[in-house]
C-alpha cells in the first residue's frame, strides 16, 4: 500500500491505496464521493470527468498516484456550501439538460471546463468539445442548450423546452 | 399561456438536484458491511461442451471465499422467459432452460461458466483467471439462416432443431393475402436487415445481495426497470424463495431502454451466493461485460411486400421474418417479434389484408430481447420503407401516397387484431409539414448542392402501441403475467402525500410528473406530494416501467386510487362542515358545501383523518390511504410523422443529419418539458440505429465490436437541434387522463427517416440506390454509389 | 489490472535508470495504456511515470526555426503553444481523441504507441520530424516500423520531437466513429525542397509516406494534381468500418482535401 494526498473539493485528503487504484476508484471507494461515475472501461464514456489542477480529465483513465498532491474537484464541489446550485447546474435543470442522470456528472464537468476556456461557445464548438461525454438518455438537445444557457446566452429560439 | 403547475406545466425536476449535485443513489453507490465480491468466469467461446472445470488452484488464491459453477446449481430452477409463443400449427414454442451457471455447454461468447467470490473484486479476477476450464469447441450456429437449414448445429441438443417458433399472423388471413398479391396492380419488395444493437444504458448493471439468516431474509438492490417482476420471477422461478422473504431494491436507476426490464442470471447468483456463503455479495458490471451479458435488441431479417391498386390504395402486406433469439430465451424476448411486432404491421394505414410470418430462430449469440421501441421499430421499418420504395416506383409523392391511404375514421380494427381507439394522421401530417418546413426543402437542396453536397427528405409516420394490455387478453396471447399496475397515495396526518408507485423511473421524471397529476387533481401544490418508487418493501405492487406504459397504466392507477381519497376525504369534510356529501365539492385544495361560504381546507380534512376527535367513526376508517390496481382496456396508440433532412458527401459516403423534425399525437400531456425530453432521447436512439450502431458477430461468434472503440454510439456532433411537436392530441380514450406514452416515439418514428432521406438524396445525385441497410456508414453509402 | 510497482522520478536520468528493470514500461499521459492493462491486455511489473519530469515538457522554436516538443508534452499544450509557429500540427493535437485526453495524452506517449490509427504520427513522418530519445535521435523515416513497432529499443524514452516547419500544411481527419480515431488520416506538407505525405488510419503496416503523391505535389502543389492517383487496396485495412476499397479511396480524397486546405 502506498499512501496518497490531495486536494479534493478544497479538502486535503489523503489515504493508503494499492499502486493500481484508479483516481476514479478512490474518489468513490475511499472518499465515498460517489458522484464520479464509471460507465465504460475505455475512457470513451466520460461519466468519470473530474478536474485535476483545473483540467478535465477522465478519472477512470488515470492512477490516483497520478494526482499525487493535485487540486481535484469533483461533482461534489460543484454546488455552494448551502446546496445552491451553480449556473451551469441550474441552467440543466432549467432546461431539462438530464435524464437518468448516470453521465451527468461528467457532463456537468466538461461544460465547466469548456466555459472556463470558451466563455460563449458556439452550438457547434459544444457539439464538439463534447465528444468525450456520452449521454444516452437526452439526445443532447437539452445539454447543448442547456451550456448555451449557462453561458449567458439566448436559447429562446431553439425548438422546445 | 403555459401553465406553471399540476398537468399541463413544464414543471422542473425534482429529482435534477440529487443529480447534478452528484447525491444520486445508484446501485454501484451501494455498499452493505462487509461484502465480498464476484467475478464471473465467463466463456470466451460461442459455443463448446465443459469437459471439466477444475477450481482447485483458484480456491487457494488469496481472497477467495468460494467459488460457484453450475454444480452448484443443479437442482435450481432456470431463468424463466414470461411469455409463451403458439406457434401456426398451434403448438407451443420451444423453450430451453437457461441456467444461472453454464450447464454441460457454453452457448455465447459471455455466458457464465463459473463465478469467484472474493474479499476484493481484483482478488475475484484474479481467481476467476486460475480456474482451468477444458472445454471442447463446437461449431458456431451465428447465420440465422444457416441456423435452420436441415443438419445444422443445434445450440440446445434437447430441442428438435435452432427453430423457437414459426408463428403467422393472422394465418387464417393467409390465403387472402397471397391472392390479393398475385392479383395486385403493382407490388413493391423490399429485403432488409434491422440491425443488432446494445442498449448501452449508461450505467452498467450492478446486483448488491444482502442475507439476513436470522430471520430467512434476502435482500437484492438491482438495476431494475421493475423490481416487483425480478422478486417475482427470480423468487418462484429461480431461487424458491417466497415474497415475504426477498426484497428487491432498485434505486436511481442509470437508464434501461429495456435492457433492465429482464431478470438476469447475475442477480439470482448474487442472492444465492449470499444465502450460501451468509455475507453480502456485490457484483458490478463492467463495460466490456454489459456487452456480452445485457440482452441486446432487434436483429429481424425481413421480407416485405406491399400490393397496391391501379389507383395506389394498399390492398396487402406480408412479411416473412427471422428473428433472432440468441442463445437463450430472455424474459420477454419471444413476445417481442410477435405480439410487439406483428400487431403493428397496418400501421397508419389502411390495408384490408395483412399476413405476417415470424421465425425465432436461437443462435450462439448474446440473447435478444426488447429494446426501446422493441418490434414497433422493427414493423415501423419495413412498412415505411416499403411504403418509400413504392412511391418512386409508381412515381408519386411519398407523403401524398401515405395520405390517400391513413386511416380516417376511429376506433379502427385492423387486420392485425388490435384496434386504434383514436388518432388523426392527417393531422400530425400536416404539423408535420409545417414544423420541418418542407416548402422550404428546395432552397436548402439547392444550398446543399452549390457546396457540393447531396441533400435527401425522408419522411415517414409511426404509430406505436402502448402501455401493452388488458390482462386478460394479453393472457390468451401466451403472457405469463397480467400488465395491470398499481398506486397506493398515502396522505399523512398534515397532509402530504407519498404516492407508492409500481412504475419506477429510470430517467422519465416520475418523481415530477407524478405528482403533477395528483396535485391538480387535489387543488394543492406540487411540493406536497412526493413519489415513492423502486422497492417491494415499501410498495404494494407494481411491474414496472417500459414500453411507454408507466404513466398510462401507473398513472391512471394512481388517478384512480386518488379519486378514492377523494371521496373520502368528502365525507370527512361533509361531517366536519355538518353537510351533505353530495353538496361537497374540492377546488383548489379547499372543500367547500356547494351555495354557502362554509370550507374546511385539505389539511384539516387529513388532520380529522389522522386525529378523528370529531370524525364519522361508524360510517369511516381513520387514516386516509387508498390503493388502486389499473388494468387497461386496450392499448393505447400513439402516432406522429417525423421527417429528416441529411446531407451525404458524394466523395466519402459521409450522412450528416441537417434537420430532424417530429410531430407526435400522443394525447393529453402531463409535463411538455420532461416529453419533449423523451422524445429528443429516442430520436437520437434512432438515428443512432440508423447510421451508427451495430453489433456484428463473426462466423466464430465473437462481438466484434464489444467496446465504445469500437460500437459506435451517438454523440453530441452527431445529431442536430431537433423541431419537436405534440400539439395535435387526440387524448386516448379509455384511460382517465387521456395519456398514450411517449417514450418510444423517437426511436419508433426515426430510422426510416433517415434512411428514406439518405435514398432521397442519393437518387437527387443520380444514383439508382434503392435500399441501404442499416447502419447507413460512409462505407456502405460509398459502396452503394459505386456498385 | 494486475498490480505493479510505480515510480515517478524528476529526471531523465532517473527515468532511465527506473526503466532499468525487467518488464518495466514508461506511463506518458496513459490514455492508451491504463485501459489496456484495465483489460488486463498488458502487464508490466513496474510503471515509471514520466509526467513528473519538467525537463520534458513544453514547445520551443529551435535556432534553426524548427519546432521542438518535449516528449512529455500534452496534446492540449501543443493545440495552443504551437498554434503561431506551426498552425497545422497544433490543429493536429486539438483534434486527437477528446478534451480529456487531450488533457492527459502526450506526444511522446503517442508516438511510442505507435497506434496505426494515431495522428501524430502522420504528422511526425509528414513533416519529416526527428525523434529524439535519451539515446540518439531518430529520423521518422526510420522510426515508424510497422503497426504498435518502432525503432525504440526497451527503456529507450523520446525525450522531445524536433518539428521542420513547412511553408505549407495540414492535416485531414476521417473519423471512425466510435473511437474517433482515424479511419483514414493524412498529413500533407509543402517544404522549399519537396512535399511529404503521410497517411494514417488505412495501412495494415501503419502510419506510411504516399510517395507516388508526393512526387506529384513536389511538381504541382494542388488538389488536381493528385486527383488521378490512388493507392492500393490491397495493403489497407479492412474491418467493420470500411473496407479495403473504402479506406484506399479515402486516402485519395483526405489528400486533395489537405492540399486544398493548406493552400
Amino acid at each position: 500500500m502506498t499512501q496518497v494526498s490531495m486536494t479534493v473539493n478544497g479538502k486535503a485528503v489523503s489515504g493508503d491505496v494499492e499502486v493500481r487504484t484508479l483516481l476514479s476508484s478512490f474518489l468513490r471507494d475511499h472518499l465515498s464521493l460517489t458522484g464520479t461515475h464509471v460507465g465504460c472501461d475505455t475512457g470513451q464514456c466520460g461519466a468519470c470527468m473530474v478536474h485535476v489542477d483545473g483540467d478535465a480529465v477522465k478519472s477512470c483513465n488515470m492512477l490516483a498516484l497520478e494526482a499525487d498532491g493535485a487540486q481535484v474537484d469533483t461533482i461534489e464541489g460543484q454546488a455552494a456550501e448551502d446546496g445552491t446550485l451553480n449556473t451551469i447546474q441550474q441552467a440543466f435543470q432549467d432546461h431539462h439538460g438530464l435524464q437518468c442522470g448516470f453521465c451527468t456528472p461528467g457532463m456537468v464537468m466538461s461544460a465547466a471546463a469548456l466555459l472556463k476556456d470558451n466563455p460563449q461557445p458556439t452550438e457547434a464548438e459544444i457539439r464538439a468539445y463534447l465528444e468525450g461525454n456520452i449521454c444516452r438518455c437526452t439526445g443532447y438537445h437539452n445539454i447543448v442548450k442547456a451550456i448555451m444557457a449557462a453561458s449567458g446566452q439566448d436559447v429562446g429560439a431553439i425548438a422546445a423546452e | 399561456m403555459p401553465k406553471d403547475s399540476g398537468i399541463g406545466a413544464s414543471s422542473k425536476r425534482r429529482e435534477d438536484v440529487r443529480f447534478l449535485t452528484g447525491t444520486g443513489n445508484y446501485t454501484d453507490d451501494i455498499n452493505v458491511h462487509g461484502q465480498a465480491y464476484v467475478h464471473f468466469l465467463r466463456s470466451d467461446v460461442a459455443h463448446g461442451r465443459i469437459n471439466g472445470i477444475n477450481t482447485d488452484a483458484a480456491a487457494a488464491m488469496p481472497g477467495v471465499v468460494r467459488i460457484f459453477t453450475g454444480a452448484d446449481f443443479e437442482g435450481v430452477g432456470g431463468l424463466p422467459c414470461g411469455w409463451q409463443v403458439t406457434d401456426k400449427h398451434g403448438e407451443p414454442m420451444q423453450e430451453p432452460p437457461h441456467p444461472v451457471l453454464a450447464q454441460g455447454k457454453v452457448r455465447h461468447v459471455g455466458d457464465p461458466i463459473a463465478a469467484v467470490v472474493a474479499d476484493s473484486a481484483e482478488q475475484a479476477r484474479d481467481a476467476a483467471e486460475a480456474i482451468e476450464v477444458d472445454i471442447e469447441d463446437l461449431p458456431a450456429v451465428i447465420d440465422m439462416k444457416a441456423a435452420l437449414a436441415d443438419g445444422a448445429t443445434k445450440v440446445h441438443d434437447d430441442l428438435t432443431s435452432n427453430l423457437c417458433y414459426d408463428w403467422g399472423f393472422v394465418e387464417e388471413n393467409k390465403a387472402a393475402v397471397d391472392e390479393a398479391i398475385a392479383n395486385a396492380a403493382h407490388v413493391t419488395t423490399l429485403e432488409l436487415v434491422n440491425n443488432r444493437l446494445v442498449a448501452n444504458p449508461m450505467e452498467p448493471r450492478v446486483a448488491v445481495a444482502d442475507y439476513n439468516r436470522a430471520n430467512d431474509e434476502s435482500t437484492l438492490y438491482t438495476t431494475s426497470q421493475n423490481p416487483h417482476v425480478i422478486r417475482l420471477l427470480m423468487g418462484a422461478f429461480v431461487l424458491g424463495i417466497p415474497e415475504h422473504k426477498l426484497r428487491v431494491v432498485a434505486p436511481d436507476v442509470g437508464g434501461g431502454f429495456g435492457t433492465k426490464i429482464f431478470h438476469y442470471a447475475e442477480e439470482a447468483f448474487c442472492t444465492f451466493a449470499a444465502r450460501a456463503i451468509n455475507r453480502p455479495v456485490k457484483w458490478t458490471s463492467s463495460r466490456s461485460e454489459a456487452f456480452i451479458s445485457d440482452a441486446q435488441g432487434r436483429d429481424h431479417v425481413t421480407r416485405i411486400e406491399l400490393a397496391l391498386d391501379a389507383d395506389n390504395n394498399f390492398t396487402a402486406i406480408r412479411t416473412e421474418t427471422h428473428a433472432n433469439m440468441g442463445a437463450y430465451l430472455s424474459t420477454f424476448a419471444s413476445s417481442v417479434p410477435t405480439w410487439l411486432h406483428g400487431t403493428l404491421m397496418a400501421g397508419n394505414y389502411k390495408t384490408p389484408l395483412i399476413y405476417v410470418n415470424v421465425k425465432a430462430v436461437f443462435t450462439n449469440t448474446v440473447p435478444v430481447d426488447a429494446y426501446r421501441g422493441a418490434g414497433r421499430p422493427e414493423a415501423t421499418f419495413q412498412l415505411e420503407r416499403v411504403i418509400d420504395k413504392a412511391a418512386r416506383e409508381l412515381g408519386v409523392d411519398p407523403i401524398a401516397l401515405r395520405r390517400q391511404n391513413f386511416i380516417t375514421e376511429f376506433p379502427y380494427a385492423t387486420p392485425v387484431a388490435v384496434e386504434y381507439d383514436t388518432g388523426n394522421y392527417v393531422a400530425t401530417m400536416d404539423k408535420l409539414e409545417e414544423v420541418a418546413d418542407l416548402s422550404g426543402f428546395a432552397a436548402r437542396r439547392a444550398a446543399s448542392e452549390a457546396k457540393g453536397m447531396l441533400r435527401g427528405l425522408g419522411v415517414n409516420c409511426y404509430i406505436e402501441a402502448c402501455g401493452i394490455a388488458p390482462s386478460n387478453l394479453v393472457g390468451q396471447l401466451g403472457a405469463r403475467a397480467g400488465l395491470y399496475d398499481v398506486a397506493t397515495v398515502r396522505v399523512n396526518a398534515t397532509g402530504s402525500i407519498s404516492v407508492m408507485t409500481g412504475a419506477h423511473s429510470h430517467g422519465q421524471g416520475h418523481e415530477t410528473a407524478f405528482p403533477q397529476v395528483v396535485a391538480d387533481m387535489l387543488g394543492i401544490d406540487e411540493s406536497m406530494v412526493n413519489i415513492v418508487h423502486g422497492d417491494t418493501a415499501k410498495i404494494p405492487h407494481g411491474m414496472g416501467t417500459y414500453g411507454s406504459r408507466s404513466l398510462a397504466v401507473c398513472g391512471s392507477a394512481m388517478v384512480r386510487a386518488t379519486e378514492k381519497i377523494i371521496n373520502k376525504a368528502k365525507k370527512i369534510a361533509a361531517h366536519l362542515m355538518e353537510a351533505s356529501e353530495a353538496d361537497i365539492e374540492l377546488k383548489d385544495g379547499q372543500f367547500s358545501v356547494a351555495g354557502t361560504d362554509k370550507s374546511v381546507a385539505w389539511g384539516d380534512v387529513c388532520l380529522a383523518a389522522y386525529v378523528p376527535h370529531n370524525y364519522p367513526l361508524e360510517d369511516i376508517e381513520p387514516g386516509l390511504e387508498e390503493t388502486a390496481f389499473y388494468d387497461p382496456a386496450n392499448f393505447t396508440y400513439p402516432a406522429g410523422a417525423y421527417a429528416c433532412e441529411v446531407e451525404v458527401d458524394p466523395e466519402t459516403g459521409k450522412v450528416s443529419i441537417e434537420r430532424f423534425s417530429a410531430a407526435d399525437d400522443f394525447g393529453n400531456i402531463i409535463n411538455p418539458m420532461i416529453v419533449d425530453g423523451q422524445v429528443h432521447g429516442g430520436l437520437a436512439q434512432g438515428i443512432g440505429q440508423a447510421l451508427l450502431e451495430h453489433a456484428i458477430y463473426d462466423e466464430s461468434g465473437q462481438l466484434l465490436n464489444a467496446s465504445y472503440m469500437d460500437y459506435a454510439m451517438p454523440r453530441a456532433d452527431d445529431v442536430p437541434f431537433y423541431e419537436v411537436d405534440h400539439s395535435c392530441q387526440t387524448p386516448c380514450t379509455h384511460n382517465p387522463l387521456g395519456v398514450k406514452g411517449c417514450g418510444e416515439a423517437g426511436a419508433i418514428g426515426s430510422p426510416p427517416a433517415v434512411v428514406n432521406a439518405v435514398i432521397d438524396a442519393l437518387q437527387s445525385g443520380g444514383k439508382n440506390v434503392t435500399h441501404i441497410d442499416m447502419p447507413v456508414s460512409p462505407s456502405r453509402v460509398w459502396a452503394a454509389m459505386n456498385g | 489490472m494486475y498490480n505493479f510497482e510505480f515510480e515517478k522520478p524528476s529526471t531523465i536520468a532517473d527515468a532511465v535508470a527506473a526503466l532499468g528493470s525487467e518488464d518495466a514500461q514508461a506511463l506518458g499521459g496513459g490514455q492508451t495504456l491504463i485501459p489496456t492493462m484495465k483489460q488486463r491486455l498488458a502487464s508490466p511489473a513496474k510503471l515509471v511515470s514520466l509526467s513528473g519530469i519538467a525537463e520534458m515538457k513544453g514547445v520551443c522554436v529551435e535556432d534553426d526555426g524548427s519546432l521542438a516538443i518535449g516528449g512529455g508534452t500534452t496534446h492540449a499544450t501543443v493545440a495552443s503553444e504551437a498554434a503561431g509557429t506551426f498552425p497545422a500540427l497544433a490543429n493536429l493535437a486539438s483534434h486527437i481523441g477528446d478534451p480529456a485526453v487531450r488533457n492527459r495524452g502526450t506526444i511522446g506517449g503517442s508516438l511510442a504507441n505507435n497506434d496505426p490509427s494515431a495522428c501524430y504520427p502522420a504528422a511526425a513522418l509528414g513533416s519529416g520530424a526527428t525523434i529524439r530519445t535519451n539515446a540518439r535521435e531518430i529520423a521518422a523515416d526510420d522510426y515508424f516500423q510497422g503497426m504498435f513497432t518502432t525503432a525504440l529499443d526497451e527503456g529507450e524514452i523520446i525525450t522531445s520531437v524536433r518539428f521542420p516547419v513547412p511553408q505549407a500544411a495540414n492535416y485531414q481527419k476521417f473519423l471512425q466513429p466510435a473511437s474517433r480515431f482515424a479511419l483514414v488520416g493524412v498529413f500533407v506538407a509543402r517544404f522549399a525542397d519537396g512535399v511529404r505525405v503521410a497517411v494514417t488510419g488505412a495501412s495494415e503496416d501503419g502510419v506510411f509516406r504516399w510517395s507516388e503523391a508526393e512526387q506529384a505535389l513536389s511538381g504541382s502543389f494542388s488538389a488536381d494534381a493528385v486527383s488521378g492517383l490512388s493507392v492500393d487496396p490491397g495493403g489497407m485495412i479492412g474491418d467493420l468500418h470500411g473496407t479495403k476499397e473504402y479506406r484506399a479511396h479515402l486516402v485519395g480524397v483526405m489528400t486533395r482535401r489537405a492540399v486544398a486546405a493548406a493552400g
